[in-house]
């Protein structure tokens, strides 16, 4: 279980987490959705312990993420920022397996390897793996990061916008196996999505943040609705219900 | 890799026995002492370029295009400026060396800490600071070396400001030991560079105490910059010649390869270039500028390919 | 709002070219002139040494400033000055061949070829410039510093192998303790070059704004560019021939008096002919006084001093140009 707690952090005297509170049961996947400069992207990253938070804190099953030991979090948590850009000229399969890194600390294991394998044929980058990753398009080289952080095998997932990039197949196929990984293997998974539909189609729960809050959090049910969404997005938007799942117009 | 190194020992012995007349005891440790000295600061430039290169992950910045050889000029002459040539003449050069290391780590540290601690991290900004950076070290430790009475600077000199053509053979004991417990202890950090490689967030997120990580890595390219500074001189372009052929040459990002393939590079760089130079050519001392010249040009190729990006 | 700050100036050199008339190793000042009358000898260290020294500072300081300030306006970038793009190490290496090959040239044809040297060395870094795909603001100082440190080893290598590291000492390092009569007077050159950008400043300012600009305004963008850059590659090579090299001059004194003044050439261009002249004066002096009677060479003093302002002007601007 994952508790956020009164989570706030400014940059510069503006507020970009203003006391954000959230309760993240084990198993799962939830959406994270919002306007653009509604604190999605901060709140993972503090959740990631990428930037400290100036007040408030995370705890995974009770252990404050911020003071744990580094390596002994990987094992448990893993993170996947936006705009992956690495300097370094890796091929997809050594990418891979720096998943396993928190686990074997450099000194692949014959375990790790099958972890490697079965992250890249999960994404279907098995014709890939030797490939450079500059040498890739930019979905696949979003994929090849999705493997990394499927690699890492760990309970909790969290991922900043992973559809960036992908085509129709490609984002619906990662959603799908989000949702089989929570259903089949317990896993907890946060994921800021743009697309709202996604979210309804995929999630278990969708949380909505405004201007740093957490201004709703439920099944996907309550939060497609025409009033909250229009206000939310401060468009006109309506949601209908074609062939079954809730779809929102804009 | 395995040629690279067979290509290192060619040149070692190359520069051990070529067009060497006389007396042959005589010649043989007085040329050893030169190629260990060569060893050591290609090997200490190589691996301090390649870690630097990796924990701020960009390929043309080096520490030595950042003016940390000209920091330790600079505090070398402040030493000698404030206690006077005389004292300094009567220390122990290895505590004198320990002295200019800790003091240089202070100041690299917050000169990175200055540079990389800010908000904009551009690193246009970063490298043309560091280039002017080392000017402005470079003079005022000019300045400095004229305000000393030109008589005694004489003398300090030739003890003090090291050149590929007199290597300081006092401190490569000491040099050695130095550079071997820092590659030692960069041997057993070799799968966290690695990750250190794909960058501060990934770097977090599995696990690696980044942080703490870059600035002990920092800390052991001070001193691996020191050392070789305190040896030869400074040298600013060497690190971006061997590491930019080590890359090119070993398309890998593992260190465990990197690291001893740039330091071969080195080695055949340095000796080799110093046998061709001294005992083919017989042009002595002008190896530190055809290194400038070379890294020089390798730099305007990277910046024309954009990879500064 | 010009015209006073260019009087001050105006003073602050006078005021300066006095105190550097005053100052030096031999036995002479000006009060002793006043109330002992004339004695030959010390007429004698003022026309001989004094008098053309600091003529030579003026001239240099001046000529060092409008060639940065024309720089700048015509490669668009505020870090560009001779010695970032280039210009001052192409004309070390032309005086170089020069010594090596025809030894006896009088000073003149050594500097023309100097100058034709600094103009292939500029000519060269556009070209490279034209390549780099990002042109970052910063970049395009990067790029020329390393550059000239190319073409600076190329000449090292060369006086090395024909033993003239001493004598190339004395043109890369500035130093005016060696200026006699006799030996600077090609430095009136660049009074010639001032009134010249003064006259062509509005084109400047133009083909500065870009070809369309330029081409847009019926100026043949191609030819300012070059007789620009021909102003700025005989400058350097006067200044590199008679006394060495300063470096940061041209890069400091046209940023600080584009803060003040902002950035129209025909008003700013007299503050940066006296500032340059200023600015060269104080570190001359400086350097003549701090270790009486011996001296540092002015190369030293305006590294110190050039690096500080330059990292601080690089500083300053940190969120506007990085």
């Amino acid at each position: 279980m994952i508790a956020i707690e009164s989570l706030c952090k400014s940059y510069d005297g503006t507020p970009v987490l203003d006391g954000v509170d959230l309760i993240l049961p084990q198993g799962g996947v939830t959406a994270v959705i919002g306007p653009n400069g509604a604190g999605k992207s901060t709140l993972l990253s503090v959740m990631g312990r990428m930037i400290r938070a100036d007040a408030g804190r995370v705890t995974l099953d009770g252990r404050d993420l911020a003071t744990a030991p580094g390596s002994e979090v990987a094992r448990r948590l893993a993170v996947l920022r936006q705009d992956n850009q690495p300097s370094a000229r890796l091929t997809v399969q050594d990418l891979v397996t720096f998943g396993r890194y928190p686990h074997s600390h450099g000194r692949t294991t014959a375990q790790d390897r099958v972890h490697v394998a079965r992250a890249i044929a999960y994404l279907g980058l098995g014709d890939l793996a030797d490939r450079f990753l500059d040498e890739l398009s930019g979905g696949q080289r979003q994929r090849a990061f999705i493997a990394m952080v499927l690699a890492q095998d760990t309970d909790v997932i969290l991922l900043d916008e992973p559809l960036n990039n992908l085509d129709m197949r490609h984002a619906v196929g990662i959603m799908a196996l989000l949702r089989d990984a929570a259903r089949d293997l317990g896993k907890t998974i946060l994921v800021v999505l743009h697309d709202i539909n996604m979210a309804a189609a995929y999630c278990d729960r969708i949380v909505v943040m405004q201007d740093g809050r957490l201004i709703h959090h439920g099944p996907p049910e309550e939060i497609m609705t025409d009033a909250l969404l229009s206000r939310v997005y401060a468009t006109p938007v309506t949601v209908h219900r074609v062939a079954g799942r809730l779809v929102a117009l804009y | 890799m395995t040629a690279l190194g067979a290509l290192s020992l060619v040149a070692a012995a190359l520069f051990m026995t070529l067009e060497a007349r006389g007396n042959w005891s005589f010649v043989l440790p007085f040329r050893a002492t030169k190629l260990a000295g060569l060893v050591l600061v290609a090997v200490a430039v190589a691996v301090a370029t390649v870690v630097f290169q990796t924990i701020t992950r960009n390929r043309i910045l080096t520490p030595g295009i950042m003016g940390f050889g000209a920091l330790y000029v600079l505090i070398q002459t402040v030493l000698v400026f404030g206690l006077g040539s005389a004292r300094v003449a009567g220390i122990d050069p290895r505590a004198l060396f320990a002295a200019e290391v800790a003091l240089m780590l202070v100041f690299a540290g917050l000169l990175f800490r200055a540079l990389f601690g800010g908000s904009t991290r551009s690193l246009h900004l970063l490298l043309l600071v560091g280039i002017v950076c080392g000017t402005l070290f470079a003079s005022i430790a000019g300045l400095l070396q004229r305000l000393i009475d030109p008589g005694e600077f004489l003398i300090l000199q030739d003890r003090l400001f090291a050149s590929f053509n007199g290597i300081d053979d006092t401190l490569l004991g000491t040099a050695a030991i130095v550079v071997a417990a820092v590659c030692a202890v960069l041997w057993r950090w070799l799968p966290v560079l690695d990750v250190l490689a794909l960058g501060r967030e990934h770097a977090i997120a599995l696990g690696v105490a980044q942080d703490r990580m870059v600035a002990l890595a920092l800390g052991l390219v001070t001193i691996l910059v020191a050392v070789s500074t305190a040896l030869v001189g400074p040298i600013a372009f060497l690190g971006l010649l061997v590491a930019n052929l080590a890359y090119m040459l070993l398309p890998t990002a593992r260190h465990a390869v990197l690291l001893p393939g740039a330091a071969l590079i080195a080695v055949i760089c340095l000796v080799g270039g110093q046998t061709l130079l001294e005992r083919v050519l017989s042009y002595d001392t002008v190896l530190a500028v055809v290194i400038e010249f070379a890294g020089g040009l390798v730099f305007l190729l990277l910046v024309i390919k954009g990879a500064t990006r | 709002m010009s015209t006073p700050v260019t009087l001050w100036t105006a003073m602050a050199v006078l005021v300066l070219s006095c105190i550097s008339l005053c100052i030096g190793a031999g036995t002479f000042d000006l009060q002793a002139l006043w109330t002992d009358g004339w004695h030959a000898s010390e007429v004698e260290v003022l026309l001989v040494s004094r008098l053309p020294r600091t003529l030579a500072l003026i001239l240099a300081g001046a000529g060092l400033a409008i060639t940065g300030l024309i720089l700048q306006i015509l490669v668009r970038n505020r870090f560009v000055e001779p010695s970032t793009v280039g210009t001052t190490e192409s004309a070390s290496l032309g005086v170089l061949l020069v010594v090596l090959l025809a030894p006896g040239m009088p000073v003149v044809g050594r500097m023309l070829v100097a100058a034709t040297f600094a103009l292939a060395g500029t000519g060269l870094f556009l070209l490279i410039l034209r390549t780099v795909p990002l042109r970052s603001v910063l970049m395009v100082p990067l790029v020329g510093i390393v550059l000239s440190g190319v073409i600076g080893a190329v000449t090292t290598f060369l006086a090395f192998r024909f033993d003239l590291l001493q004598s190339i000492g004395a043109w890369t390092m500035g130093d005016f303790s060696v200026v006699l009569r006799g030996r600077y007077e090609l430095l009136w050159i660049v009074l010639a070059a001032v009134a010249m950008a003064y006259a062509m400043a509005d084109r400047l300012t133009v083909a500065g704004m870009g070809h369309d600009f330029a081409t847009n305004l019926g100026l043949n963008h191609r030819s300012v560019m070059t007789l620009g850059l021909v102003i700025v590659a005989i400058v350097s090579a006067a200044v590199v021939v008679t006394v060495g090299t300063i470096p940061f001059l041209g890069l400091v004194v046209p940023n600080v008096v584009s803060l003040a003044l902002g950035d129209n050439m025909r008003r700013s261009l007299p503050v940066v002919v006296l500032g340059g002249a200023a600015l060269v004066l104080v570190c001359d002096i400086m350097g003549r006084i701090v270790i009486h009677p011996y001296e540092i060479p002015i190369g030293t003093t305006m590294g110190v001093l050039g690096s500080a302002l330059f990292l601080w002007l690089l500083l300053r601007g940190r969120s506007r140009v990085a």
